[in-house]
């Protein structure tokens, strides 16, 4: 286990010492994975909703659907969307090839069929328990969907929270589309890789140390924040 | 005699090979007190709920003042549940909610929710969680929601039914005061005592049907029907009468 | 609420990478990459130019895949048939020697086939397939896998009916490939700039090297911008003269890694 305390204490070593290289790729890291979660949820939470307070032919086929998609692999999830963005590819034209927009992208399809299928089992769930009240009041769709996601809200901060998980781990999607360009778009997992394929391993690892303290206080901040507006707000 | 606000003829509901509700006629007039009685099973709710329009009935008619319900009997009706079904909201959120709802704009929402308040001796609960609250608080909530919309028609099944009698009473008082305002109510209930302090008539399912109709409180006292003698007098009953 | 996440979204994709427009994508090898060679002469070239070059380490073959869907403006890799294939389609310009270094065949110091100290790669490679010795491939369709290929048909050996056995071919890049034979005390063929930079040798050393036949040389090409419109071929341009001119030239000469240099430029100009 000499490697394992080796990288931990290297681990706070690069924390401390405040490298400016590293910082740059903590902050790119953030911004392509909180973007993505963003956009995935723009995406998840309506779609999941809709699937999960509506009654609709197809519905269990679209249910399946999103749960199976929770599994895609990201790098066929990164083949795609770099077909999809290469220059000789149908969306060539925008030049977003190798750059954070592209990594988004690929994160966004990663993430927005796990913030969908979990919000519709949420949904569903809280649909049970509200529906004929909501149908009593005649309430339309628009004002369900908008009243059941506001309910689930923090069950939803949780939703968020899965994605941001599974877009901070993932390395094969943003490796392809971005191509892990130092300077440009370079990231936490993909640095991992790289020092990795360069045998240093305890750098490698201390690396990962601080992904996981990263992804430790991102979380650690939103649960509290959400036990906090619980405890204040609504039982 | 007055138009019926709401009226069902033939009315039936069939699920899983079964005749749940058999062939039902009522009508219900302009502030009408109608208490619904029946063992349990008797289809008390389920016709609640298909008078509500909640569901579907497989034959039969229901009209909103001489017509197919619409838009306006949705509006003109409310409905509290046995167990109240209330948001993850405040007290006062719970409200503006269900006004937002009936399409009450922003002023008249915030006006209406302070009144409902007061009236249901709510107000200094107004910010506290819904679900926070005590059982009885939640159902005198329920009601005061209900009657925020301003209704016509207030269905109400079994409000009571879990509460302790102190809490009970004071729902049964907002009911009262509602009834006063001129809405209408149709109340399922198990609680015969309730049923002559809030009902003036009485309908008795027995498996689905109407065994029994008449005015309060006299058709609990000599009831016709085999159906409902047994259940005033406490025997077990197990079929319509034939 | 949406909107406002909408216009947050927005401004998070709008911000800029924190580099200059003036940038070429560079299609390279992990072995390159890897050996710390662009971290050298990048900023030399761009201190000249104003030209950053963003590069993306790749095997050889999905290098020149890349680059064949204009997913690039240049060309530096090492497989120089695959590379006049390129050009001859159309894909490239022109194709230069930029510069060379060897491959080498490591392996545990125990050396199990007892090959240590031979100058016949071919003949150390059928010395390990005798042995049934472990031996880590790329299998990557790299230009080293192609080099590692060449070396087992000169050696009369066909490895691919001992995949799984004794044979592994990882499917990785260099330095994966190279964890997976130090880390199973398998045989690797490496080139040398990509083995003197690795950091997790564990006893593994250089047993066989020195023949013609490990010869690597390197080659740059920058992509045709008639066939591929968006390519910047300018920039690249630029470049490729760069790595062939003297200043160029010299900055490759002037990467070592304790004392010991690991590309040998080689432009003819």
């Amino acid at each position: 286990m000499d490697g394992f305390w080796g990288a931990l204490a290297r681990a706070v070593g690069l924390i401390l010492a405040w490298d400016a290289e590293l910082i740059e790729i903590i902050g790119l890291s953030l911004r392509v994975t909180l973007s993505a979660v963003a956009a995935a949820c723009l995406i998840g939470l309506p779609l999941g909703a809709a699937v999960g307070a509506f009654r609709f032919p197809g519905r269990i086929a679209a249910t399946v659907a999103l749960n199976a998609l929770m599994g895609l692999p990201p790098v066929v999830v990164g083949l795609m969307v770099y077909l999809t963005l290469s220059a000789s590819g149908p969306l060539g034209v925008l030049g977003l090839l190798y750059t954070p927009a592209a990594m988004i992208v690929a994160q966004t399809v990663l993430v927005a069929p796990i913030v969908a299928a979990l919000t519709r089992q949420v949904v569903e769930e809280l649909d049970r328990e509200y529906a004929e009240q909501f149908a009593s009041l005649g309430l339309g769709p628009l004002g369900r969907v908008r009243a059941l996601l506001w309910d689930a809200r923090y069950a939803l901060l949780t939703v968020a929270l899965a994605g941001f998980g599974r877009a901070t781990a993932e390395v094969g999607a943003v490796m392809i589309v971005g191509g892990n360009i130092d300077h440009a778009t370079r990231v936490m997992t993909t640095a991992i890789a790289l020092e990795t394929s360069k045998g240093n391993l305890e750098l490698a690892l201390a690396l990962g140390v601080v992904l996981i303290a990263i992804a430790v206080a991102v979380t650690g901040t939103v649960m509290t924040l959400r036990a906090s507006a619980v405890r204040m707000a609504y039982g | 005699m007055a138009e019926p606000l709401l009226s069902a003829s033939g009315l039936c509901f069939e699920a899983g090979g079964g005749r749940l509700i058999d062939g039902v006629d009522l009508a219900i007039r302009p502030g009408a007190r109608v208490a619904v009685m029946g063992a349990n099973g008797a289809g008390k709710s389920l016709l609640l709920r298909l008078l509500h329009g909640l569901i579907r009935p497989s034959a039969g008619e229901i009209l909103w003042r001489g017509r197919p319900p619409g838009r306006e009997a949705r509006q003109a009706q409310a409905m509290v549940f046995q167990r109240p079904v209330l948001l993850r909201r405040s007290v006062r959120a719970n409200l503006r909610f269900a006004l937002a709802a009936r399409g009450a704009g922003r002023a008249d929402r915030i006006a209406r929710a302070e009144q409902a308040l007061v009236r249901a001796r709510l107000d200094r609960l107004a910010q506290r969680p819904a679900r926070l609250l005590s059982a009885g608080e939640q159902q005198r909530l329920a009601v005061a929601r209900a009657l925020a919309c301003a209704p016509r028609l207030l269905f109400l099944d079994e409000p009571t039914a879990s509460l302790d009698p102190a809490s009970a009473l004071a729902v049964e008082a907002l009911i009262r005061d509602a009834h006063a305002d001129g809405v209408a109510i149709v109340l399922v209930t198990h609680d015969a005592g309730q049923a002559r302090r809030l009902g003036d008539e009485l309908v008795f399912l027995d498996a689905g049907r109407v065994a029994e109709t008449g005015a309060l409180p006299g058709a609990l006292e000599a009831p016709r029907s085999e159906a409902a003698r047994a259940w005033v007098e406490g025997r077990l009953h197990t079929g319509p009468a034939r | 609420m949406i909107r406002r996440g909408l216009i947050v979204l927005a401004l998070l994709a709008a911000l800029p990478a924190g580099a200059a427009d003036r940038f070429i994508v560079l299609q390279s090898t992990t072995s390159t990459r890897n050996s710390g060679l662009f971290d050298l002469i990048l900023p030399i070239f761009r201190a000249r130019t104003g030209i950053e070059v963003r590069v993306v380490a790749v095997g050889t073959g999905q290098a020149i895949r890349n680059a064949a869907r204009g997913d690039g403006d240049a060309l530096l890799v090492h497989d120089r048939e695959a590379e006049r294939r390129f050009v001859a389609a159309g894909h490239g310009t022109a194709r230069h020697d930029v510069m060379y270094n060897d491959f080498a065949i490591v392996g545990p110091r125990a050396d199990p086939a007892g090959v240590a100290g031979m100058a016949d790669a071919p003949a150390a490679l059928a010395r390990i397939a005798r042995a049934r010795a472990p031996f880590a491939s790329r299998g990557d369709d790299s230009g080293t896998h192609k080099a590692e290929l060449r070396l087992w048909r000169a050696g009369g050996i066909d490895p691919a009916a001992q995949s799984g056995r004794w044979y592994r071919e990882t499917g990785s890049g260099m330095g994966a490939t190279l964890n997976v034979g130090t880390g199973m005390g398998a045989y690797v063929l490496t080139d040398r700039a990509s083995w003197i930079a690795f950091g997790n040798k564990r006893g593994h050393r250089i047993l066989v090297e020195g023949d013609a036949r490990l010869f690597n040389q390197y080659g740059i090409v920058a992509v045709s911008k008639r066939r591929h419109p968006r390519v910047k071929a300018k920039l690249a341009r630029e470049f490729v003269d760069w790595m062939l001119s003297g200043e160029g030239q010299a900055a490759i000469a002037a990467h070592r890694i304790d004392g010991r240099q690991l590309f040998f430029p080689n432009a003819r100009r």
